[in-house]
């Protein structure tokens, strides 16, 4: 061994003090039990019938374990890959800034919480209320600065009325409006809170040949207004799309005036008038996270979050060991940034991004606490993973422990050539 | 790994000397202009992800004071415009419930014990591995090291059973002996490692000395091993202190540790943030204080023992 000889000429009993203990708890609590859930996975949930290898038939055609199997194959491709990805990224860009170890500190942080508690702080993170999760309230913001928000999401025509919702969720002016007589589209249902700085309701002039009108709220406070006409205390809803449309073709566009009036030229003439239906479409309110459908994207996030740091941190003890001199040969040679990190970081840092990816992956074949800690009950059949498949197939409602060692096993099974590596890599060392 | 100083923090690239500026000729003003736009594209980038990554626990730490009735109607940032929000009552009633604070000493009780067992137990046998004599050593040393990545998963079953038998299922012993069991190959194999390297002539001249082996050990290896034996130490104190799963199966119900306490809230009554914020933050309070005073120990100690 690398220590060579021992030292000493040492007496059995005392080897035996020195190793007895901790050779015993691992014989008892680690390769016993080896052997004990390759042997249970064999028997059925009794315990008593021999089934041979039928719980590893029925692991991969219980639709539940098939779920749990899919999801721990996108955990093993996708969470290591982004979090390594990342490490890189983080490793690279911090390489020469002086505050380096701030930011180091910060992101290496979440590996001192626990996954229980990294489940609390992502619940309140996904909330899907976007007035009270941050994921939400981001999303949203961002969506809101690029498009333009709908205007009045609760509008609607009154029932009965002259205006009728499309299928597309547009408003259409059932008569076809006459230049000279307004167009009226009296909405209602709109929140007083949402008026409160609205103006009056006023129809606009009309020059020769134009369709004026108005679209407003035709309701009166406290009553007392005429249904269809404009009252005094009555307000316009701005920033209204109005089209007219003839044969299915939209002839002329304008949008409403703070009063809620509009004009359209005289190709509106006979034509129709549609309100566009992105004014009254719901707010965007982000994602599901919690959902069925992203729940495992959103779980991967947040184990994104807690291991960065560690790929961060052990790519920048790699990136330390790179040659300064090559990466100023090909600087000095014209490479630009991107050519000298493609070309010879990445291919250099190799062996050390397939270490972190290595070890990533064995951590996230065992992933348990954030699968049964982040998605609320409705979602959480579709978040499952092995390991939580097997504590529930173990020790849940109408426990199959035959079927739990059987995914036991399964694990084990994985990480072999990991345990192959290892062994192989200290003999090698050994030799020398 | 070298002895701690008090300047320990994160291994820091960035400290290096710079290289020497020989070399290069000096560049053209444009080109400097662009790298230094480019330089502070960088910084601004960078400070965007540490606010990203800040936010989650900021979010968590905020909420823990704020009452439920703040949390259902609006978001934490509101306590960024609006301190008067801020509010000890959630970590009040928290620590007035016996429940939580008991399983706050059942976690002391797991983790302390488990931390020195796999410590004391670890050091002997790498010792062993490393300076006895014994028939078969670098066949059994291989043994341990072929354990290192066995998924604790494959003793659940297993282990439940035998406990159950010993009358030590659901039980701070049980959980004990669990962890500490799966924490000695990773302390085996990282202790044996540093032990090695001990220069042989220390050992010799303690020998001539009249040093036996069990006086070797305390006297020489012991002391010397001090780095390993801490970031192993730090390492097996928070994974046992964060577990959840060993402790789900093999805790007393009656009085788990604080992980279990808090997923049973999380259970019975869903997203009560007014709870599981204020608690999530105590359970973190610790691994925290410990992250942030011994850097060093921490990062090499994840960094060894990540593949567990």
């Amino acid at each position: 061994m690398a220590s060579g000889k021992a030292v000493i000429k040492s007496r059995p009993w005392t080897v035996a003090c020195f190793l007895l203990p901790a050779l015993a708890l691992l014989g008892a609590l680690v390769v016993y039990p080896i052997g004990y859930s390759v042997w249970r996975s064999l028997f059925d949930a009794s315990g008593k019938d021999f089934v041979a290898l039928d719980n590893f038939r029925e692991m991969f055609s219980n639709d539940s374990i098939r779920t749990a199997l899919r999801n721990n194959l996108i955990w093993i491709v996708v969470a290591p890959t982004v979090t390594t990805a990342l490490g890189l990224i983080f490793a690279v860009l911090t390489e020469r800034i002086r505050w380096a170890t701030a930011f180091k500190l910060i992101v290496f942080m979440p590996m001192a919480v626990s996954m229980l508690a990294a489940g609390i702080i992502f619940r309140l993170v996904y909330e899907q209320d976007p007035d009270r999760g941050v994921a939400n309230a981001l999303m949203t913001t961002v969506h809101d600065t690029f498009t333009d928000a709908s205007s009045w999401p609760d509008a609607q025509p009154r029932p009965g009325g002259p205006v009728e919702v499309q299928g597309d969720g547009s408003y259409l002016l059932t008569e076809p409006v006459e230049a000279g007589s307004p167009a009226l589209v009296p909405l209602v249902a709109v929140p007083q809170p949402e008026l409160a700085d609205a103006e009056p309701a006023a129809v606009a002039a009309a020059g020769p040949g134009e369709v004026a009108g108005t679209v407003w709220m035709d309701f009166t406070r406290g009553g007392g207004g005429t249904a269809g006409a404009v009252d005094p205390e009555e307000r316009g809803l701005a920033g209204i799309t109005v089209e007219a449309v003839r044969d299915g073709q939209v002839v002329a566009t304008t949008e409403t005036a703070d009063d809620g009036s509009f004009v359209l030229p005289a190709e509106a003439d006979g034509a129709r008038v549609r309100l566009a239906a992105d004014s009254f479409t719901a707010p965007y309110n982000g994602v599901e996270w919690l959902g069925p459908d992203v729940i495992t994207p959103a779980i991967i996030g947040s184990y994104v979050w807690m291991w960065a740091g560690f790929a961060m941190v052990l790519i920048a003890a790699g990136l330390a060991s790179v040659p300064r001199e090559m990466l100023e040969a090909a600087r000095v040679d014209g490479a630009n940034e991107w050519q000298v990190f493609r070309r010879i970081t990445v291919p250099l840092l190799a062996p050390v991004l397939a270490v972190v990816m290595v070890t990533l992956m064995i951590n996230v074949l065992k992933i348990f606490d954030l699968i049964y800690v982040i998605p609320p009950a409705s979602s959480q059949a579709d978040a499952n993973v092995l390991a939580l498949q097997l504590y529930q197939s173990s020790f849940g409602a109408g426990a199959d422990q035959g079927l739990g060692s059987a995914i036991a096993v399964f694990l084990l099974l994985l990480v072999v050539p990991v345990m192959i590596f290892n062994v192989r890599r200290l003999r090698r060392e050994n030799r020398r | 790994m070298t002895a701690p100083t008090s300047t320990d923090r994160l291994p820091d690239p960035a400290d290096a000397p710079p290289p020497p500026a020989a070399g290069p000729p000096p560049r053209p003003l444009a080109s400097r202009l662009a790298s230094l736009a480019a330089g502070s594209g960088v910084r601004v980038v960078l400070v965007v992800l540490a606010v990203v990554w800040l936010l989650p626990t900021a979010g968590l730490f905020a909420s823990s004071f704020r009452d439920a009735r703040d949390i259902a109607s609006s978001g934490w940032w509101d306590t960024l415009t609006d301190l008067d929000q801020l509010t000890w009552s959630n970590y009040d009633s928290l620590l007035a419930n016996d429940n939580f604070t008991s399983s706050i000493w059942t976690t002391v009780a797991i983790t302390v014990p488990s931390t020195l067992l796999v410590v004391a137990l670890g050091a002997s046998a790498a010792y062993a591995f490393a300076w006895l004599d014994f028939p078969g050593r670098d066949w059994w040393f291989l043994g341990v090291v072929a354990l290192l990545v066995v998924p604790v998963q494959v003793a659940l079953i297993p282990v439940a059973r035998l406990f159950n038998t010993l009358g030590i299922f659901e039980t701070t012993l049980g959980v004990v002996l669990f962890h500490s069991a799966f924490g000695l190959p990773f302390a085996i194999f990282l202790l044996r490692n540093f032990f090695a390297e001990i220069p042989r002539e220390l050992l010799e001249a303690a020998r001539l000395d009249g040093a036996g082996e069990i006086r070797l050990f305390f006297r020489v290896v012991l002391p010397l091993g001090g780095p390993a034996i801490a970031a192993l130490a730090i390492f097996q104190f928070m994974w046992v202190w964060n577990d959840m799963l060993i402790a789900l199966i093999f805790a007393d119900n009656g009085s788990p540790p604080m992980t279990i306490a808090l997923q049973q809230e999380m259970r019975q009554f869903g997203s009560n943030f007014d709870v599981l914020a204020p608690g999530a933050f105590l359970t973190m309070i610790i691994p925290l204080a410990i992250f942030f005073a011994f850097q060093r120990q921490f990062v090499s100690g994840v960094m060894a023992g990540a593949v567990k």
